[in-house]
């Protein structure tokens, strides 16, 4: 692995390689974090099977496709900034991790006016009408809440990322011999869409 | 290991994959508002498994970069698939 730094001639302490695979290990305690939460689901899901049914049909096939989307397009603009830095394409690079954000931003305001919905029924974590649900509905929605407010915070986190990374590749603190920095944001955006690719079946759609 | 730091993959093929990636997003809308009982469930995880794979092997570098990520995801999935099973087989026979 040595051999990677000295063609950058860059610091003598950079490790590329090492870095990514510190990424890396952070995504499995990610995965494993959610995978977890899914595994609650799963097993309360097959408990509850027709509550978890009819609870499913209060939340909206649309939003959550539109949002699938953004996410989708949001990763494929990600990925494509990373080939654009390679080739030292720098303006390219700003632009995709700008159009990022940008979707990213809209992701959060979907998600804002979908709760919004939720919280003026009266539909939020601890409300009255939460408190009087039966078990399963409880449970869906909790899970619901839970899960999906996690994923949120997750969105945050990678906008702040990719944000330091878009303000780096501009002072050209990351470059074209240098960006490692935008290869694990980008990796780190792209968990939070493989998140989001099992949670929008598994609250929108199944029933 | 040089090599892996080069490999640039092309912009049409990140647009192939987020083509791809959408046709299997309306694919399971579709696929999961028809009647399908059980393998509703069963065809929904099949696609969104599919998905996880692509952005994995394309957007995430897998199929690009050194084998050892390769080696190391497919581990943790694999420890994940075990903690589901021995959970589902805790539930259904107990």
């Amino acid at each position: 692995m040595e051999t990677i730094t000295h063609q950058h001639h860059a610091d003598a302490h950079r490790d590329d390689t090492a870095a990514k695979i510190g990424m890396w290990l952070f995504i499995f305690t990610e995965i494993l974090l959610f995978g977890g939460l899914f595994i609650v689901y799963s097993v309360y899901r097959h408990m509850n099977p027709v509550a978890f049914h009819l609870a499913h049909e209060e939340l909206s096939i649309t939003m959550g496709f539109i949002n699938t989307i953004i996410l989708l397009v949001s990763s494929a603009t990600v990925a494509i900034s990373i080939s654009a830095l390679q080739k030292n394409d720098r303006k390219l690079t700003m632009l995709m991790l700008g159009i990022t954000l940008l979707l990213a931003l809209t992701f959060l305001v979907n998600k804002y006016f979908e709760w919004g919905g939720k919280f003026e029924h009266g539909m939020y974590p601890g409300s009255e009408l939460m408190k009087n649900l039966s078990n399963g509905d409880m449970l869906f929605f909790s899970l619901y809440f839970f899960m999906t407010g996690l994923h949120g915070v997750h969105i945050i986190v990678g906008m702040v990322l990719l944000g330091i990374t878009l303000y780096k590749v501009k002072t050209g603190a990351v470059n074209s011999g240098k960006y490692a920095l935008l290869e694990n944001s980008g990796l780190y955006w792209h968990l939070v869409d493989l998140i989001w690719i099992f949670l929008f079946p598994l609250f929108y759609l199944i029933h | 290991m040089e090599n892996e730091k080069h490999h640039i993959v092309p912009y049409a093929t990140h647009i192939m994959v987020l083509l791809g990636l959408i046709v299997l997003t309306v694919i399971t809308v579709l696929i999961t508002s028809v009647e399908l009982g059980a393998y509703n469930t069963t065809a929904a995880l099949i696609i969104a498994s599919l998905k996880g794979a692509i952005v994995l092997l394309y957007f995430m570098h897998l199929k690009f970069d050194h084998k050892i990520y390769w080696i190391m995801v497919s581990l943790v999935i694999a420890i994940f698939a075990a903690v589901i099973v021995v959970t589902f087989f805790d539930y259904l026979y107990r």
